[in-house]
């Protein structure tokens, strides 16, 4: 199959950037869409041209490096799929395709679709973990962990950290990242003694680079592990409580 | 002619104290001189996040290093289907002593006794650290902790979290690292890509590092420095890695003198999608907990072209089951992909390309219903679908073996310090626990024991001696001379300037791997191997391009230093694979084997672990041996039937 490219080019974070179209002409409708980005690259070398840049490792949709707008939607057409598993027999044969890289105010174009998703790995060092250091665990079996919990705790926690629910997202919020690890330990009885202090650290933490959640649900939507916003209402109830019981917390100490 | 003598530094005293023995003897540092030692991490994955965490919390300094944007994305992420550990919670005869045997057998003798033995015991200490970080792992009704089968294991030992156990573990490692950081014990430095280890007066010193986005060339010095890279199955090319999973660092440190050892010990994994087209970029993996429930077929007419459902059981062939009755389709990776790779040369192979084999699931949907179905393996499912445009709730699978794993590595001692002092070698870069072969569920078990739980206790042994010493300055010429080698060989792979592209030297290369020292090799096979690999090298460096700057992110840059890394070490591979004159685990000479085409190990002359010592591009490696002696097991011609 043939298909037309418009592609997102940007040599450096502060160097003014534009779209460049490409032709492909022998397009496997097997190929997945980061091999036809290969192709691509390889056809650019020959001509003598930059290849364009873009994140990707995994190629399995669990690592969460790879991640651009496709078509003006976040991983492309495809519900709950990352770049890297979304294939060309998705698209019909001549299809323009526009790709460009995540557009958030808290990323930052590195260069063509590779941006810089640094502001998450701040929200997880903020509070994003359960305090157990090496050596000091109980005997697993001794907390049991009903199903139910464990399951909902999973769901939450499969999160890959790509950075679509942002990039999706009007206002450029990462309620729904930020939710879903709240979610993943506040959940689970080993992640209550420090659950009011996590949310607390990690929302105030999360708003100083993202925008404000005003419930649109493109998070949602764009999410390739198809996370429910539902997490967002549980951060959004424990933040609430943390007021108050973080405060007493240092009523108490004082 | 160097005077190496390698000692594994194996404690002494019954198997199942050498552990407790050793921490008793090892020289410790107390808790507030911590923080005048300075370590180096290389690498975050299961390995690396756990030891940079832990040896934070014990108030270790710390420097972590990856070329990932972010830690969490290391490959240890992809692992499916579990991790084991001798919990007995099955209440099914396992035991300490019976995952050590299984482990040693499933590595067909070629493991060391003393570290195998600590792996296991170590193994239910990772579940309960584990659960402690909020790992979800699988759990039955009454909340308690659930398990499953793996191959080469007669009992149920694999814990579990979904589809996706080696996302949850290393969340658990990297939100134990991302906590160090927040309390200033450990610096993380992302995108970064060590490109040589430092060696002073026979130290690990430092290592030289390029920022990845700035292209900048730096040392960083440090007490110790512990490599934790993972694998080195990329040399084939199409393999389950990840794209940028590379052996540089561990080539480089070879380069300085750490020994490599076992280099042909390749895991050909037996479930991956075959591949569809030439263009094909990797090969992705069926979890083997897959095998719990699907059952392996193929027709038994040559060129049946009736669809998988409409050929009646009696023309099936279930060959797995039929040959091991005893493990069925739960034998290990090893004879699992020979098997399949015996049916598939024999013609029966199905799929458009007649490179597969089926794994149906009808038998266990009839039995269990879709829904159980689903929840176990729902997100594999899911996967296999989007790859394939085939639904294999209907459809079987089709499957066929894919490079995976690599046994060997780095050679490293029981304190898992390389011949190098100062340089320790963690997860899968060393060669220690896993023999000729791993068992499924056992690489994860290897990374965190390294990490959480080995390292941390053995690193203060060499530390304790270098206890009021600084760390070398990265101004001493040992580190300006690896930088000015490091940039040069930057600018020199930007200014050949040839014809063809990075990947178009690594695909040929993969194709020698592949097609001459893949899951059968020959003397006949090595030979032209060995006679290819030197020539695509001088061609790689003569005619590949790369173009863009070394001032900002190139990644064409990044892969053709690891392809030309690839190019060297994969020599290596194949005159270890030629050396070793016998078939163990997953490596395979044809010459070797038993009547009914099994591996034939030859203990009396290769019982040992051949370390290679680098002698410069192109010129013979010089071999050392590590006799391995067995005095607690026996060694027998593995069965599975």
């Amino acid at each position: 199959m043939r298909v037309h490219l418009r592609v997102w080019r940007q040599p450096a974070a502060h160097a003014p950037g534009g779209f460049e179209e490409y032709d492909l002409d022998d397009v496997s409708p097997d190929m997945s869409f980061l091999e036809m980005l290969d192709i691509l690259n390889e056809q650019l070398v020959a001509e003598g041209r930059e290849p364009v840049a873009f994140d990707h490792d995994c190629r399995e949709g669990i690592c969460g490096s790879c991640g651009m707008m496709i078509n003006g939607q976040a991983h492309g057409p495809e519900r709950g799929t990352a770049t890297c598993q979304l294939h060309m027999r998705k698209f019909d044969d001549g299809a323009h395709i526009v790709i460009e890289p995540w557009r958030a105010a808290a990323f930052t174009v590195i260069k063509d679709l590779s941006v810089d998703r640094g502001a998450l790995d701040r929200i997880i060092q903020a509070g994003g973990y359960i305090t157990a250091p090496t050596g000091s665990a109980p005997e697993a079996n001794s907390l049991p962990v009903p199903k139910e919990v464990a399951d909902a705790s999973m769901d939450a926690a499969a999160c890959i950290q790509c950075g679509a629910c942002v990039a999706a997202c009007p206002n450029g919020a990462a309620h729904l990242f930020t939710a879903a690890k709240v979610a993943h330990l506040n959940l689970l009885p080993q992640g209550q003694p420090e659950r009011f202090t996590r949310v607390q650290a990690m929302v105030d933490e999360m708003e100083r680079w993202f925008g404000s959640c005003t419930m649109h649900g493109e998070c949602e939507a764009a999410c390739p592990k198809e996370i429910s916003i539902d997490f967002i209402a549980l951060m959004n109830r424990d933040y609430v409580k943390a007021q108050f019981k973080n405060r007493r917390l240092i009523a108490q100490s004082a | 002619m160097s005077d190496i003598t390698l000692d594994a530094k194996i404690p002494d005293g019954p198997l199942a104290d050498k552990w407790d023995n050793h921490r008793f003897e090892v020289k410790l540092v107390n808790p507030s001189n911590r923080r005048r030692f300075e370590i180096i991490v290389i690498g975050t994955g299961l390995a690396g996040a756990s030891a940079a965490a832990t040896l934070g919390e014990l108030g270790y300094r710390v420097k972590a290093f990856f070329f990932h944007d972010s830690p969490r994305r290391a490959h240890s992420i992809a692992a499916q289907g579990g991790i084991n550990a001798a919990k007995n919670y099955k209440n099914d005869g396992d035991s300490i002593q019976r995952l050590f045997y299984d482990t040693i057998k499933g590595g067909d003798y070629r493991s060391r006794e003393a570290n195998t033995y600590r792996l296991a015991q170590v193994s239910v200490e990772i579940i309960d650290q584990c659960v402690a970080q909020g790992v979800p792992f699988a759990r039955e009704y009454g909340g308690l902790l659930d398990n499953r089968s793996f191959g080469g294991a007669q009992v149920s030992r694999t814990f579990y979290a979904r589809g996706q156990t080696g996302q949850q573990l290393l969340l658990g490692a990297y939100q134990a690292l991302e906590r160090q950081v927040h309390l200033g014990n450990v610096q993380q430095y992302n995108r970064s890509e060590m490109l040589d280890l430092v060696v002073k007066d026979g130290r690990a010193v430092g290592v030289v590092v390029r920022d990845l986005l700035t292209g900048q060339v730096r040392s960083h010095s440090a007490h110790a420095v512990v490599l934790a890279t993972g694998g080195y199955g990329n040399v084939f090319f199409l393999s389950t890695n990840a794209k940028a999973s590379n052996a540089t660092a561990i080539w480089r440190a070879h380069r300085r003198g750490a020994l490599f050892a076992n280099p042909c010990y390749t895991q050909i994994h037996p479930t991956c999608i075959p591949a569809s087209d030439e263009f094909q970029s990797k090969l992705v993996l069926m979890s083997e907990s897959l095998r719990n429930d699907g059952r392996v077929w193929v027709p038994k007419e040559f060129g049946d072209e009736r669809p998988p459902n409409l050929i009646p059981e009696e023309d099936r062939d279930y060959f797995l089951e039929r040959r091991y009755p005893a493990f069925g389709n739960l034998v290990p990776r090893d004879v699992a992909s020979r098997a399949i790779k015996r049916e598939v040369d024999a013609g029966r192979g199905v799929g458009p390309l007649k490179n597969g084999v089926y794994l149906d699931f009808g038998d266990a949907i009839t039995r269990l219903g879709r829904s159980v179905i689903a929840e176990r393996y729902g997100n594999l499912f899911q996967m296999y679908e989007r790859i394939t445009g085939e639904d294999p709730y209907v459809v079987p699978m089709r499957i066929y073996p894919a490079v995976h794993y690599t046994m060997g590595g780095l050679w490293v001692d029981y304190n898992l310090m390389s011949n190098v002092p100062g340089l320790y070698v963690i997860g899968e870069a060393n060669f220690a626990d896993q023999g000729a072969n791993r068992l499924g569920a056992s690489a994860l078990m290897q990374g965190l024991a390294d990490g959480y739980f080995i390292l941390p206790n053995t690193i203060s042994d060499y530390l304790a001696g270098l206890l009021g010493t600084a760390p070398v300055p990265t101004d001493d010429p040992a580190f300006t001379a690896a930088e000015a080698e490091v940039e040069e060989r930057v600018r020199s792979l930007l200014a050949v300037n040839g014809r063809y592209t990075v990947d178009h030297f690594h695909r040929e290369l993969g194709k020698i791997m592949w097609d001459n020292c893949g899951m059968a090799r020959s003397e006949e096979s090595l030979k032209k191997a060995l006679s290819e690999i030197p020539s695509l090298r001088e061609e790689f460096h003569r005619d590949v391009r790369v173009l863009g700057d070394d001032r900002s992110l190139n990644q064409s840059l990044e892969k053709a230093g690891r392809v030309s890394d690839f190019l060297e070490l994969a020599e290596l591979i194949c005159t270890d694979a030629l050396h070793r004159e016998e078939s163990c685990g997953g490596h395979f000479r044809v010459e070797h084997q038993t009547e009914d085409g099994e591996a034939l190990r030859d203990d009396e002359h290769f019982a040992y672990v051949g370390a290679w010592e680098f002698s410069g591009v192109g010129s013979p490696p010089e071999l050392h041996k590590e006799p391995l002696e067995f005095e607690f097991v026996h060694l027998a011609q593995r069965s599975y039937k």
